[in-house]
């Protein structure tokens, strides 16, 4: 089973390392991992795609959570949520190739960002299977360099996975 | 009025009711030792950082306080390394202040730079690089609370000397803002009351408890809780003291070194009630074989202890003591006759013992040292063999009378941790049980001791070798011995008397019979050569693949 986690996180300068460095001691697999800034300055929100059963997300989960650094963690994949990721794939061209080419890239609305004299870069975005259909349809052609940000992911509609209010307080002791 | 960030790290300190720390000064670090020459706090200078976080944690499990540690970059900041990972896993808090290069310098590889919070992250609870001198209040404020909070554990604070030299304006933060992290002390309730029902319902009901109840200070209710629903208690190693040792309703400690009737009863168990233990694998063995017709209750302040080893059937997360508080209430009196004279019955046929041969047996001296303190002492004790008699032949009556280093098992824990104990609880009578292996770890702190003027009698479990290794290879190496013999024998009641201390040595039963008195009634430091038997086993034992109900004694 594939989970797609949203952690927010606080935006200190050793957080990635502390949630990446737990994923690897921990024994967990990442499938993928995007990080920046939120709505809020001083939170980053996290989008982990995980691979593992329930009770290996109820770990990583529970793990995660010790990370003080962490302040929410929302598995989207449990509710309605959209998912994208975007893609630039450098592919070499010939003469006789770059009118398939382009054709495939309006096929899959993709979008042409450079263009060499023997290379084409395009970005596609969109949901993975989409993307790897794409990158399928251009491996004849021969890519010569493909570079994939991650998946990022938000639930539909009103929810959301920002910060709950009572996380705002101050502590008083 | 401007002070500098040194200075407002002492008086964060004050505030946060220190009175000592250890540690081991160096460049980095100059600043804070500066500042601290205007302290009320004491500095016990150690003689080795690993010492100093050793210190630190002894200290903290006899005081239930956040133990203090300070060390330069670099290598200083590296030794405490074991130290912290010691603490960590035994959920013990603590505060460790690192000297680092100076910011500008970082990144560098500076002149003693070493990455510690990098290095410490999988080790700490969590920890902090101090970038902006302002933070600083904050951040001391936050650690001390981290530490002491929830689950304790260690938190570590590097601080660049340039940063340590800043000027501030000092505030100490009431309020601290920590979003990510809200412990949870009351159990959910419905949880509490589903556990009442299976309690009660529970025919052959056992508890095994462990450090979380210190922890939690809830001797008191897991004793109400036992005498209430007629269960017997076994201990992990880290629980012991947190049940009575001499309570008809104890069982002693459970798992590879358990005693049988122990194991046998948490086998045999319908209804497994765990408190503040995390089913670790030294206690588990085999994980289909331990509790296989329970209804496991957990209860645990750490969320991620839930299920993590053993499915729970029930979880409750929260403090242990207010866990116990709330449900307590909902359970009535009830005997489990024939569940008690099973258990008592396996009491009488599989007793711990050992052979007695006229040899100096170690399991004897502890169980002398019991006979002659009543219980009445603190026990610290080093890793090994020696560690696994402690915990067997001493009875401990109170919660935090024995010291052992259980999570990682660090050889050398002892002696410094035994300093810091005696620091902590200055009246207390401590009593170091240690290994000739182990105490050679950190054999240097003997000047420390010495220097602080701490009464310790330390036992020298003086086998000649590293008696657990030994063990293990006689078992699953067909006794092909390798490294584990030492060629060279030390003395040392001549080693303790180089120290200043008083030295003895003890070769036979009745030698141990004649000197012990006068040794446990010193009230100087005493170190003692034990001579004891080299041939000795830990018994009864798990062995590797078995189930814990099928113990070799
Ligand atoms: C720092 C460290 N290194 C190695 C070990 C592995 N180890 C566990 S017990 C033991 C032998 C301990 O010898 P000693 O202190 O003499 O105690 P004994 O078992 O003889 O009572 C060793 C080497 C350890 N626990 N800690």
């Amino acid at each position: 089973m594939t989970h797609t986690l949203t952690v927010l996180v606080e935006n200190t300068p050793g957080v990635l390392a502390r949630v990446a460095g737990l994923f690897s001691r921990r024994g967990f697999n990442i499938d993928s991992l995007a990080v920046g800034r939120s709505e809020d300055p001083g939170v980053s929100r996290m989008t982990i795609v995980v691979e593992g059963d329930d009770q290996i997300l109820e770990q990583v989960t529970k793990q995660l959570h010790k990370l003080v650094d962490v302040i929410k963690i929302t598995d989207v994949s449990r509710d309605d949520f959209v998912d994208r990721e975007l893609v630039m794939i450098k592919v070499k061209t010939e003469t006789s190739t770059r009118a398939e080419i382009m054709q495939l890239v309006d096929i899959f609305r993709a979008r042409i960002v450079d263009v060499g004299p023997k290379t084409l870069t395009i970005e596609v975005t969109g949901y993975e299977s989409k993307i790897n259909a794409f990158e399928k349809s251009l491996r004849p052609f021969g890519i010569m360099e493909m570079v994939r940000t991650g998946k990022v992911a938000m639930l539909r509609g009103f929810k959301s996975t920002t910060i709950d209010e009572s996380q705002k307080k101050e502590d008083v002791y | 009025m401007e002070i500098t960030v040194a200075e407002a790290l002492v008086r964060c300190l004050e505030q946060e009711n220190v009175e000592l720390v250890f540690g081991y000064p160096g460049g980095a670090i100059l600043p804070v030792y500066d500042a601290l020459c205007n302290s009320v706090i004491k500095h016990v200078l150690v003689r080795h950082e690993q010492g100093a976080a050793h210190a630190a944690d002894g200290y903290a499990r006899m005081t239930g306080r956040v133990g203090v540690c300070l060390a330069t970059s670099g290598p200083g900041a590296t030794n405490l390394v074991t130290g912290i990972a010691n603490a960590y896993m035994d959920s013990v808090p603590m505060v460790l202040i690192t000297g680092q290069v100076s910011a500008s310098q970082i990144g560098t590889d500076a002149f003693q730079e070493v990455d510690i919070t990098g290095i410490t992250i999988p080790v700490t609870k969590h920890n902090y690089l101090v970038k902006d001198p302002n933070q600083l209040p904050q951040i001391i404020r936050k650690a001390f609370h981290i530490a002491s909070t929830g689950r304790p554990g260690p938190v570590l604070i590097d601080l660049p000397k340039d940063v340590a030299q800043a000027k501030i304006k000092f505030t100490y933060p009431k309020n601290i803002h920590l979003p990510g992290y809200r412990p949870t002390y009351k159990g959910h309730r419905a949880m509490v009351s589903q556990a009442g029902k299976i309690i009660m319902e529970s025919n052959r009901p056992v508890i095994y408890a462990g450090g979380g109840v210190r922890i939690a200070d809830a001797a008191p209710e897991l004793r109400e809780l036992a005498e209430t629903i007629s269960a017997p208690v076994t201990n992990t190693l880290m629980g012991l003291g947190c049940f009575p040792g001499e309570h008809p309703l104890f069982l002693g400690m459970l798992g590879l070194h358990g005693t049988r009737y122990a194991n046998l009863a948490v086998t045999e168990c319908d209804c497994l009630i765990a408190v503040g233990a995390r089913f670790d694998d030294r206690v588990v063995a085999r994980i289909d074989g331990f509790a296989p017709g329970a209804k496991i209750i957990h209860i645990d302040i750490d969320p991620a202890e839930i299920s993590k080893n053993m499915r729970a059937d029930l979880p409750i997360v929260g403090d242990v003591k207010r866990v116990l508080e709330a449900l307590l209430p909902l359970l009535k009196k009830k005997k489990n006759t024939e569940w008690m004279a099973r258990v008592q019955a396996w009491k009488k046929e599989y007793p711990l013992n050992y052979r007695i041969d006229g040899t100096l047996k170690p399991q004897l001296i502890i169980e002398k040292i019991y006979e002659l303190t009543g219980g009445d002492v603190v026990v610290v004790t080093d890793v090994g063999q020696h560690q696994m008699w402690a915990a067997q032949y001493y009875k401990y009556k109170e919660p935090r009378s024995f010291i052992t280093s259980g999570g990682l098992g660090t050889m050398g824990f002892g002696l410094p941790a035994a300093i810091g104990a005696q620091m902590g609880a200055p009246g207390q009578k401590i009593i170091l049980i240690t290994g000739d292996g182990s105490i050679q770890m950190t054999l240097q702190e003997l000047g420390t001791a010495m220097e602080q003027k701490l009464p310790l009698k330390i036992f020298v479990m003086n086998n000649r070798q590293l008696g657990m290794v030994r063990q293990l290879q006689e078992f699953y190496c067909d006794k092909r011995y390798i490294a584990v013999n030492f060629q060279y024998d030390l003395d040392f009641a001549a080693l303790g008397r180089v120290y200043g201390m008083a030295g003895y040595t003890i070769e036979t039963p009745e030698q141990l019979a004649e000197m012990l008195p006068e040794i446990l009634a010193a009230n100087r430091p005493v170190m003692v050569n034990c001579l004891i038997n080299g041939e000795e086993n830990v018994l009864p034992m798990v062995l590797a693949g078995a189930n814990i109900g099928e113990a070799i004694d």
